[in-house]
């Protein structure tokens, strides 16, 4: 629709004799680009800076976006100092990025009081988020949207015990929840939760835990990222699927850029989540096309990326509506109703009533395909609302 | 939290119903995993913390610029393996030899001018050159964990009869148990033990029946680092080779030195046996407590035994 | 300057000298030169408060410490834990974590002041790391790693909010700061402070002159570790945030590492390492977010290889030369 809106905008602007005065909308991006978190906080950046470089050229003429990147240093009060700084010194007119949830939520009481809209496009955890404040709208994933799946999925298996074991920290303790829902209220029994320090470099300790315990089911859940190729490692030295352990986790586990270094082990794993690089549609083709032409053949992205990319893509389309000229509520109300059948990961919506994404979640198998393994896709759940929303409706 | 169940259960059947928890073969199970792992760890603590007991003995100079040295043999090793293709024995050897080399000219350029100085000077001196290597390091290798691909002749299980061992933690032992007793013989037999430990005994004497300090304090320096780049490398999946690597994992280095008894060569090694086993096993009995018991048995020897446990007043 | 020699340098020691106006007078013009820097701003001054809380054990009483972060972390989350718990009244919360920090210096510090050296550096870090994984446990309290959330300051006697551009959080950090100092200039010049000096630069002797040398160690231990705790409480307060890091030894080691860049031992190193630092970081990582270390390490190096005795040293020698 919005195209059709351009498509009448660019000949009339055309033919406007004077120059336009040039329109430059600040959007003001914090990412943690040091710390535990780092990797992720690369490849989300990288997909919004991919989008941004490809379609600089479809903002109206005249109408520019200025990106000021602030590093938080993986430390929730100096994010907040960003915030402030980035809303009362430069003035931005929109707030983006954030990977780590504990900074978004020392963010958010920010937006309300300064009413500048703030779109989370990396972090997922922290499934409360969107209500602490009307100005925040997620464009990412929760993981109790991908996590909950799995729960169901794990007792449709007939799998009557199972184990969680999670990083102890927000997201981690999300999915815990999640899945533990899901599991407990299909009719199975969980006969172990536990949860590891953030930076840990060896599960051995861990997995042998998981070992001892015997569960029919083993959900596993850290950060996406070099722990998962070292989760994957203990879990193989160890034979926990030899030992007849069944593992169900959420893509977090099998992150594409991880998976080539994760041998075989991998192989006929099931997770669910929200984007491969294995998805079959014409827009991921183009975004994978376009990511290896920017970042070279070696680079794989991740669903930090898509991410990324649809988050850049949302405020895009807000300032080609808009002509860069809006109030936040305006904005609000543009991001609560936008949609995009494009998206590299499926269709994708914002929920108007929760401001936080619809999306398909995937249940993928680790499949070898040319040669290599891959998160292939063998089932779709059609969009997703964010399970836990559901189940506590606001008071 | 909405659903959030809170079950600590261990050692139990599948079916969840066992009151009785422990039976002898998993209480000795779960002894060997622990006593093996925690040993493999011990290896790379020591590996790596060795070197800076005999610097801050010796030479008296606070290094807590050490782990940029482990680091540096970590992304060496995994460098040279999936860059070039280098196979892993080779790989390791150069890993420690480049490390080695590379620390000379950092003690003759840098460390040299503040030996016997103020220790603050010497923090914060190291601590720069940490702040660089972290910098450094995301700027050649990215800020992603580098992981280590072990060789096939390393990556299958180790059966001996009664249980299978991950074979790589068992090299790590065996590798690290010759290497100890390579260096404990060299200490004891040869002129340059000798010398080494004269000069962390009485500098002023050493120097004055005749020693080259200065010449020593360099060799020295050098085969420290070298060896905190084999402990690095060998020790990159246990202590994961990324830019903050020397930070992340200082406290554990000072801790084995602290504990052992600064300058002390063999003492590090009972520390790291005692740290090792004890975070291994608050890992698997405890997780949820993190390093808490480490520091506590840190707390306990170190009141108990000001300079270590075999440290000198 | 008008009296060179022993004399002068007593005279000047003991009054208060114009050029000490110069730090506060340049601290209020800052609040009106830079209305738009005003949360760093109070950031700095409370940091600046923690420095000086370490200038105070390192420098006056010789205690080489990587723990400070113990007692920081210990006031912000006293003050945050009620602030998140119905009670949001800052100088009240200011004072009960200054009091909290302080009673778990005076216990650690029975505990470990009887050594020293390295032993007593890595026990201030264990003690701090205790702490660390303490709090981490009872993340059912605290918030664990993802920080303490909901915590709701009331205005400052009921009037001064805190609002988003940082305004009352730069006065309240400017006026405790000023507060706090004007103790510890006075407790540093007084015949105690003085013993201080004499214990750091030769403990025998002390004790052979009959100094009450443990019990002064541990007194000035508890007073830095009030000190710092009341840091922590400004920075949980102006922020609205307590977290892990708080507790941290990137914590502990970052505030000393400003002390020694701006002169141990001083006074008024704090006042010149704690910006110097923090505002070369917010500058860095403004240009090169991902960089920063870079450049932070360098200055490290540099300062330590060209002016020892941190920026503070470099002016006496060069007063010294200058004369």
């Amino acid at each position: 629709m919005f195209r059709k809106f351009i498509v009448l905008l660019v000949p009339a602007l055309a033919s406007l004799p004077a120059p336009l005065a040039a329109q430059t909308v600040k959007v003001g991006l914090i990412n943690s680009y040091t710390g535990f978190v780092a990797q992720a906080a690369d490849q989300g950046q990288k997909g919004s800076d991919l989008y941004f470089k490809e379609h600089e050229k479809d903002l109206p003429p005249g109408v520019k976006i200025e990106l000021l990147k602030r590093d938080d240093t993986s430390n929730p009060e100096v994010g907040k100092r960003l915030a402030q700084e980035l809303i009362t010194r430069d003035h931005v007119q929109l707030l983006t990025g954030i990977v780590l949830s504990p900074v978004a939520t020392a963010v958010v009481p920010l937006t309300a009081e300064a009413k500048v809209p703030l779109v989370i496009s990396y972090a997922a955890a922290g499934v409360t988020i969107p209500r602490l404040s009307p100005y925040v709208v997620r464009v990412t994933f929760t993981l109790w949207q991908e996590s909950y799946p799995m729960g169901k999925w794990a007792a449709e298996q007939g799998w009557k015990t199972a184990y969680t074991a999670v990083t102890d920290f927000i997201a981690g303790h999300d999915a815990e929840a999640a899945f533990t829902k899901a599991f407990t209220d299909a009719g199975g029994k969980i006969v172990g939760a536990d949860r590891f320090p953030p930076a840990n470099p060896d599960f051995t300790p861990f997995v042998h835990r998981i070992k001892d315990a015997k569960p029919d089911v083993a959900f596993i859940f850290v950060p996406a990222q070099t722990q998962a190729t070292a989760m994957m490692r203990a879990i193989n030295d160890l034979g926990l699927r030899e030992a007849g352990i069944k593992i169900a986790a959420p893509q977090d586990l099998l992150p594409d850029e991880e998976l080539p270094n994760m041998g075989e082990a991998p192989l006929g794993l099931i997770t669910s989540g929200t984007y491969s690089i294995a998805g079959k549609r014409p827009a991921n083709e183009a975004f994978l096309a376009a990511w290896k032409r920017e970042y070279g053949d070696k680079a794989i992205p991740d669903f930090f990326s898509v991410d990324g990319w649809d988050g850049m893509a949302m405020i895009f389309d807000l300032v080609k509506a808009t002509k860069g000229k809006f109030t936040a509520d305006e904005a609000m109300a543009f991001f609560s109703h936008w949609k995009n059948q494009d998206s590299p990961r499926g269709p994708i919506m914002i929920d108007p009533e929760t401001r936080d994404i619809v999306q398909n979640i995937y249940i993928r198998r680790v499949e070898e395909v040319d040669g290599r393994l891959a998160n292939v896709e063998v089932a779709t759940i059609p969009m997703v609302k964010d399970p836990w929303k559901e189940l506590n409706p606001p008071k | 939290m909405a659903g959030k169940v809170a079950l600590d259960l261990r050692f139990r059947g599948g079916d969840g119903k066992s009151a009785c928890p422990l039976n002898i073969s998993d209480i000795l199970s779960a002894a060997v995993t622990i006593a093996f792992n925690g040993l493999a760890y011990a290896m790379v603590l020591y590996l790596i913390s060795v070197g800076l007991s005999v610097t801050m003995g010796m030479m008296g100079f606070v290094n807590l610029a050490h782990g940029v040295f482990a680091m540096a043999g970590g992304y060496v090793l995994t460098s040279l393996m999936s860059r070039w293709g280098v196979p892993f024995l080779p790989a390791l050897l150069a890993a420690a030899l480049i490390v080695a080399g590379a620390s000379i000219p950092v003690e003759r350029l840098l460390y040299r001018r503040f030996y016997g100085g103020d220790d603050l000077d010497q923090v914060l001196l190291t601590i720069g050159l940490v702040f660089m290597s972290v910098a450094g390091a995301t700027y050649i290798w990215g800020p992603l964990q580098q992981p280590l691909q072990p060789p096939a002749w390393l990556n299958t299980p180790f059966d001996l009869g009664f249980r299978s061992f991950p074979a790589y933690r068992s090299f790590l032992i065996l590798s690290g148990a010759a290497l100890v007793t390579a260096l404990w013989l060299a200490v004891e037999r040869t002129r340059f033990g000798a010398r080494v430990r004269a000069s962390v005994d009485n500098l002023r004497m050493a120097q004055s029946i005749g020693i080259d300090t200065s010449r020593l304090f360099m060799a020295t320096f050098a085969l420290g680092s070298g060896l905190a780049g084999l402990g690095g490398a060998l020790g990159a999946d246990l202590l994961a080779v990324n830019p903050g690597y020397a930070l992340q994992n200082l406290v554990f280095f000072l801790i084995v030195v602290a504990v052992g008894g600064l300058g002390s060569i063999r003492g590090p090694f009972f520390a790291a046996i005692l740290i090792g086993v004890t975070d291994t096993a608050s890992k698997y009995l405890v997780p949820e407590f993190g390093a808490f018991f480490i520091y506590a048995l840190t707390l306990v020897v170190l009141l108990w035994r000001p300079n270590g446990l075999f440290g000198r007043a | 300057m008008r009296n060179s020699g022993a004399v002068g340098i007593f005279a000047r020691r003991h009054h208060h000298h114009p050029l000490e106006a110069l730090p506060w007078l340049a601290a209020v013009a800052a609040y009106f030169a830079f209305p738009s820097y005003l949360p760093l701003g109070a950031q700095i001054l409370a940091t600046i408060l923690f420095a000086l809380s370490a200038d105070l054990v390192l420098g006056y009483a010789g205690i080489v410490t990587l723990g400070q972060a113990a007692f920081f972390g210990a006031g912000a989350y006293t003050a945050g834990l009620l602030a998140a718990h119905g009670w949001g009244e800052p100088v009240s919360g200011l004072l009960a974590g200054a009091v909290v920090a302080a009673l778990i210096g005076l216990l650690s510090g029975i505990v470990i002041l009887r050594t020293t050296g390295l032993t007593l550096l890595m026990l201030t870090l264990v003690v701090a790391s205790m702490l660390y994984e303490a709090v981490n446990k009872a993340s059912w309290l605290t918030g664990g790693d993802d920080g303490l959330q909901g915590m709701q300051v009331w205005p400052i006697f009921g009037w001064f909010r805190f609002d988003l551009f940082g305004r009352t959080a730069y006065c309240y950090c400017l006026i405790v700061l000023f507060l706090c100092w004007l103790a510890v200039r006075r407790m540093v010049h007084s015949p105690f402070g003085r013993s201080l000096v004499g214990i750091r630069e030769n403990i025998r002797r002390m004790h052979a002159i009959g100094a009450p040398v443990a019990r002064r160690r541990l007194v000035v231990y508890t007073i830095s570790a009030a000190l710092a705790g009341a840091s922590g409480v400004l920075i949980a307060q102006t922020t609205g945030f307590v977290g892990l890091t708080f507790l941290g030894l990137d914590r502990s080691g970052s505030v000393l590492i400003m002390l020694i860049i701006g002169g141990v031992g001083r006074l008024y190193g704090a006042f010149i390492g704690v910006p110097l630092y923090m505002i070369a970081q917010d500058r860095f990582s403004e240009i090169d977010p991902v960089y920063w270390y870079f450049w932070i390490g360098l200055l490290m190096v540099v300062v330590v290889v060209f002016a020892r005795g941190g920026v503070l040293g470099l002016f006496e020698r060069f007063w010294r030369w200058t004369r």
